[in-house]
């Protein structure tokens, strides 16, 4: 006689309950790990930023006093990813032009996408094995081995499906009105992509790829043997051609030395490394907010 | 067709325009096709380097695991194994707690603002780099997880899983901060499949008188489950490859053991670790386990895209 009213009791509505709070406790356990991560670096890390970290080199581990600071490491992550991006930006950015301008949706273009995909998913270590083999193990950089160059290289292989596709994407978003009217006016094909398309899909692309650059920051394992590691001062453009220090690999290094001191100076490079990326990660997640509340036609 | 190329030809336009624009259209062309040439010169260059090995222990080397550089015997079946168990287990305790979230945050429990909370948080757990997720596993996460590792060992001991005294670094701890890593990747691939599944669907049946939860198991995640299936692929393949955070936590010995409880090996993390001091055929070795990898990596992530482009919905 109650059957209209909501009934506690009855096993839908019971069963209902137990799903939904299983539902919340899985999503409470998943907001766990970023919240313990990133506390403890703020913690642990926080602690130990002083200005010395920004201008020491790092002391070899064994003297157990002063463990230097990060200097090199920190001038090595941006060297490195630097020569990433000036391989994998324009070869990216071509890449994805073509796919979204020129190609028709043909074979070669599914064919590529399909690639990038797959490239996309090739692991991390990979990419490092690839460029030892090519230019470490054979030294055909000027008889270089391990170096900051073919560090950035394999780091170049890693950014490189990222590039590709928020170019290919980017490109798709931008209406065709704005490419039929260019033509319309007589402007060619390529005019009409690098002052009309381009431009207008700029802040997508970029956006993107500065979460690539990001990424390939803290990437680890392309380096451990193409770049390797390195306690000294980068102090000219020779350098490039030796073993080249990075935060990420700095931090792999001294998490597994027995010492202390080397252990903190680990946290604090994952304080630095860690707050940057997450800034720039929050600034374009804001970024991306905000255009999609004032978007353009 | 040849119309619009005699169009294209006549028109008045100077030539060293036209030009350019060949130029400038072959030129993205090639930079397309780099990714072909990278992606094949990555199988071409680890396959001709596992070549010496390859050669010499043929299948052997995928079943036995002596590794031992002074007798020059090679052997990746514990690194394999330990591949397969930690990306496989890993992903049978994320499968449910992606999923999950993934409800969580695509349903109405609570407030919007709530869920995007929750959503971005999950993001951003994926922005951190492994190499600091493998120094939090090593200094907070395994003085954290070591009572409750004696405890399986003394209470389920006689499970082979759980048979080793636990060591202080071993393959359970890597499993787990797999899960951290691999959790943003289910989650939001997760979501965004739920979120594809039309409204229609969601109030036909809230008008045939199923309850929320009939309506999500028996509606809308079988609608969205070819989608969850790729993301879950696609973690797969992210799992086996991952190498830092399990290199530093996974205990790296060659030993094999049923127990996860003791340390382990993976093809990455033993790449890891001794690719930057190996010498002679020992190099052919690892090419040679790269090579395996790289080859379970593939199949994974071009059947998750297969998947995706067969079962993608249809409404």
């Amino acid at each position: 006689m109650n059957s209209l009213y909501y009934q506690k009791k009855l096993s839908r509505n019971v069963g209902d309950k137990f799903f939904t709070s299983l539902s919340v406790f899985c999503a409470f356990i998943a907001i766990l790990p970023l919240i313990f991560v990133v506390t403890y670096i703020l913690i642990k890390g926080g602690a130990q930023i002083n200005s010395d970290l920004f201008t020491l080199e790092p002391n070899p581990p064994g003297d157990d006093l002063d463990a230097g600071g990060i200097n090199p490491a920190l001038i090595g992550t941006l060297i490195i990813t630097t020569i990433a991006s000036i391989i994998s930006i324009p070869v990216g950015v071509g890449g994805g032009i073509y796919l979204a301008e020129y190609s028709n949706g043909g074979p070669f273009s599914k064919f590529i996408r399909f690639g990038v995909n797959v490239l996309a998913g090739v692991p991390s270590i990979i990419a490092g094995v690839f460029i030892y083999a090519l230019i470490v193990s054979t030294k055909i950089l000027f008889g270089s081995m391990y170096s900051g160059l073919a560090g950035g290289m394999a780091l170049s292989i890693l950014m490189l499906p990222t590039v590709i596709k928020t170019t290919d994407e980017g490109l798709k978003l931008v209406p065709n009105e704005l490419r039929y009217a260019s033509l319309g006016i007589g402007a060619s094909m390529y005019t009409t992509i690098l002052k009309i398309t381009l431009p207008t899909a700029f802040r997508s692309i970029a956006t993107g790829v500065v979460l690539g650059i990001a990424r390939a920051a803290g990437e680890t394992a392309p380096l451990i043997f193409t770049a390797l590691f390195s306690y000294y001062y980068i102090v000219g453009f020779e350098d490039l051609f030796y073993e080249m220090g990075s935060l990420a690999v700095l931090i792999y290094n001294f998490a597994l030395e027995p010492y202390d001191a080397q252990n903190k100076l680990a946290w604090a490079a994952s304080f630095i490394l860690v707050i940057s990326i997450l800034t720039v990660n929050i600034f374009s997640r804001i970024l991306a907010a905000f255009t999609q509340k004032t978007k353009r036609v | 067709m040849e119309e619009k190329l005699i169009l294209f030809k006549n028109r008045k336009r100077f030539g060293i325009e036209k030009n350019i624009d060949i130029i400038f259209k072959n030129t993205t062309l090639v930079l397309s096709s780099l990714v072909a040439v990278v992606l094949f010169g990555i199988i071409l260059v680890v396959f001709i380097q596992s070549f010496e090995s390859f050669s010499r222990y043929g299948l052997n080397f995928l079943v036995t695991s002596e590794w031992n550089p002074v007798k020059d015997e090679y052997g990746a079946f514990t690194a394999i194994y330990g591949t397969l168990v930690t990306s496989l287990l890993s992903l049978l305790i994320t499968i449910p707690l992606g999923v999950g979230t993934a409800i969580f945050i695509t349903e109405d429990f609570v407030p919007q603002f709530v869920r995007e909370i929750v959503g971005s948080f999950v993001e951003l757990l994926a922005a951190i780099p492994s190499v600091v997720l493998g120094l939090w596993a090593i200094f907070v996460m395994e003085p954290f997880f070591r009572d409750f590792f004696a405890f399986l060992h003394n209470f389920f001991g006689w499970i082979p899983l759980f048979s080793s005294e636990p060591a202080g670094r071993n393959s359970l701890l890597a499993i787990i901060i797999l899960v951290v890593m691999l959790l943003p990747i289910v989650t939001s691939i997760a979501r965004d499949s739920l979120n594809q599944v039309p409204k229609k669907l969601r109030n036909a049946a809230y008008g045939i008188g199923a309850s929320r939860w009939k309506t999500i198991f028996s509606v809308i995640l079988p609608a969205a489950l070819s989608g969850i299936m790729a993301g879950v692929l696609l973690a797969l393949g992210r799992a086996m490859g991952e190498t830092m955070a399990v290199t530093m936590i996974i205990g790296n010995s060659n030993a094999f053991s049923w127990s996860l409880l003791s340390p382990g090996y993976t093809i990455s993390s033993m790449l890891a670790n001794q690719f930057g001091e190996a010498d002679g055929s020992q190099v052919s070795s690892l090419f040679y386990a790269a090579f395996v990898l790289m080859i379970l990596s593939l199949v994974v992530n071009i059947f998750a895209q297969w998947l995706v482009k067969k079962f993608s919905l249809k409404y």
